[in-house]
């Protein structure tokens, strides 16, 4: 009923086909986040090149299809963009996050992180959509 | 069993039970090992007092005053006899079960505590287990990190048990106090305290329970147990939140320091010194939670009028039940022992491939079921079972054959939407 609004297909998707997983080599900064009320953690690799872009995400976490699709979501629209383009998208995404449900998602902006617009009627499972983001946030910060 | 025990009697002393969830979902409620529902018994006698009989306890000179301070002592009475305590001032009000762990820890290697049971430092050892919950390990750590001493614990096998095989070598001629769980809150599991407290016996250290799982869900004599020191909450006893209890030997609150300062815990206060009141007044300090302790003095007159030994034959029902028909789940493994042998009525599993939050919130969103999902404040047990998390059902003597039905059928819907 309500749920069916947050497993979005596309989340599914993402969930049982990730995108960019595992950790990969060379990177400029590594972090790890954990959330401490489910134990859902990431590890994440930043590697940033000429121009500010961003040539790899690479990730590696455990958690639940929320957590794990949102990492994987992230790795494709960070691949190939301008630390400063992503970290727009960030800001987005989180201001949709945080928006309890009542955010109207920017589509152009977000691209295919829109599909998590569901996630945000659930404060419990927030947390689990930021982790991956909030993460690559941190390692972009650490990388400069 | 089945016969005499009227479930459905039951269910109607609990108004939440027969609440409809947004979209229409009936409520099947999983989540008692984390806090039970409440009767309209309870919530009566709370509200009763409150609007009719409240004022402060033990210093009120009015009629009022007397009347509360009659019912908050009365509650004592009533724990003291539910647990079969040999002394009705062995029984201290504290806010949960975690404040009395802390309490009890608070007494050892403590500079204003000289007796020799509870003095400690380094060389000395506190034992407790794999399977504890949080608020029965970090207490021991700080203990541990204040004096020095070391802090050491039992593992549990894969069956879910506690692994008694190195119980010599574990509990020594060191060992202060050995502090583990009556009943796990994940696998299930009653731990044999007989045993390990022989043990604790031969080396003349002390024992304490965390009878959180255990005390609302069958029948508990301290005197019958033996051990030193038992704790447990009102909240998962049908009661309200804000009460727990701590029961100890007399003679060891005797020998114990306070653990607050405050009003009513004194005997008489100078302005560089006290004398502090005997227990249990010496342990609750301040305006206690009046309304709370009476709260529990009602609800363990409800559980009382059913009877202890049939809610445990219920959930005992319930549980060999529940445990045949999640065998029946493709890809469901039980975290726990999967026989009936010394085990309540709590079942954590995880699912292949599907991580427990997803498992829960497809079960409470398109089937109104209500379970726990992630490391129940137990995670160093997760991890010895290599894993971050767990779904846990957990049954009381409201809960049906249906609802376990209704689990199953969700956990099915469950493994459709993430084949």
């Amino acid at each position: 009923m309500i749920a069916e609004s947050m497993y979005q297909e596309l989340i599914l998707e993402h969930y049982k086909h990730p995108q960019g997983r595992g950790l990969r080599d060379p990177f400029d900064s590594e972090v790890h986040h954990v959330n401490p009320t489910c134990g859902d953690e990431i590890t994440m690799r930043v590697k940033v090149g000429e121009g500010g872009k961003v040539e790899d995400v690479s990730y590696d976490g455990q958690g639940c299809s929320i957590s794990q699709a949102a990492a994987s979501v992230l790795h494709e629209l960070a691949t190939g963009s301008t630390v400063e383009e992503t970290l727009s998208v960030v800001e987005e995404f989180t201001r949709l996050m945080q928006g309890r449900g009542k955010v109207e998602p920017d589509e152009e902006v977000l691209g295919d992180a829109v599909a998590f617009a569901g996630v945000a009627k659930f404060p419990a499972r927030v947390k689990c959509a930021l982790l991956a983001w909030m993460a690559y946030k941190d390692a972009v910060v650490r990388s400069a | 069993m089945s016969t005499e025990f009227d479930v459905e009697r039951i269910r109607k002393d609990f108004p939440v039970l027969s609440r409809e969830l947004p979209g229409g979902r009936p409520l099947v409620y999983l989540d008692s090992g984390n806090s039970s529902q409440k009767p309209t018994q309870v919530i009566e006698v709370m509200r009763e007092h409150l609007a009719s009989h409240y004022a402060n306890v033990g210093r009120a000179m009015h009629v009022l005053g007397a009347e509360s301070t009659e019912a908050y002592e009365s509650a004592r009475d009533k724990v003291a006899t539910f647990v079969g305590a040999p002394d009705r001032d062995e029984i201290v009000f504290t806010k949960n079960a975690s404040e009395a762990l802390n309490l009890v820890a608070y007494a050892f290697g403590n500079p204003i505590n000289e007796d020799p049971r509870f003095v400690m430092g380094p060389g000395d050892e506190i034992v407790i287990s794999e399977m504890e919950h949080h608020s029965n390990i970090v207490p021991w750590q700080l203990l541990a990190r204040r004096t020095g001493a070391t802090l050491r614990w039992f593992s549990v096998t894969d069956e879910g048990r506690l692994d008694l095989s190195n119980l010599d070598e574990l509990v020594t001629e060191r060992t202060k106090i050995v502090s583990i769980a009556h009943q796990s809150n994940v696998l299930g599991t009653v731990n044999p305290v007989a045993r390990v407290l022989a043990r604790v016996r031969q080396v003349g250290a002390l024992m304490m329970l965390d009878a959180s799982q255990s005390v609302p869900h069958k029948p508990v004599d301290v005197a019958a147990l033996g051990v030193d020191f038992l704790a447990f909450t009102g909240h998962k006893a049908v009661g309200p939140s804000g009460i727990g209890v701590l029961w100890a030997r007399g003679e060891l609150l005797e020998a114990m320091p306070p653990f607050l300062g405050g009003g009513e815990m004194i005997e008489a206060v100078w302005m560089d010194r006290s004398t502090y009141a005997p227990a249990p007044h010496k342990f609750e300090a301040g305006t206690p939670p009046i309304v709370e302790a009476i709260g529990l003095g009602a609800a363990l007159d409800y559980l009382s009028s059913i009877g202890m030994d049939a809610i445990a034959g219920h959930e005992r029902e319930l549980t060999g039940y529940a445990l045949e028909a999640l065998g029946e789940v493709p890809g469901l493994k039980v975290i726990g022992p999967r026989d009936l042998q010394d085990r309540g009525g709590t079942v954590s599993f995880t699912l292949e491939g599907i991580h427990p939050h997803d498992v829960g919130q497809i079960l409470d969103d398109e089937f109104g079921v209500a379970v726990r999902v992630g490391h129940h404040c137990a995670r160093p047990l997760h991890l010895r079972f290599g894993i971050p998390a767990t779904t846990r059902a957990s049954f009381y003597l409201y809960n049906t054959p249906a609802e376990i039905d209704a689990l199953v059928r969700g956990l099915h819907h469950v493994r459709k939407v993430f084949a």
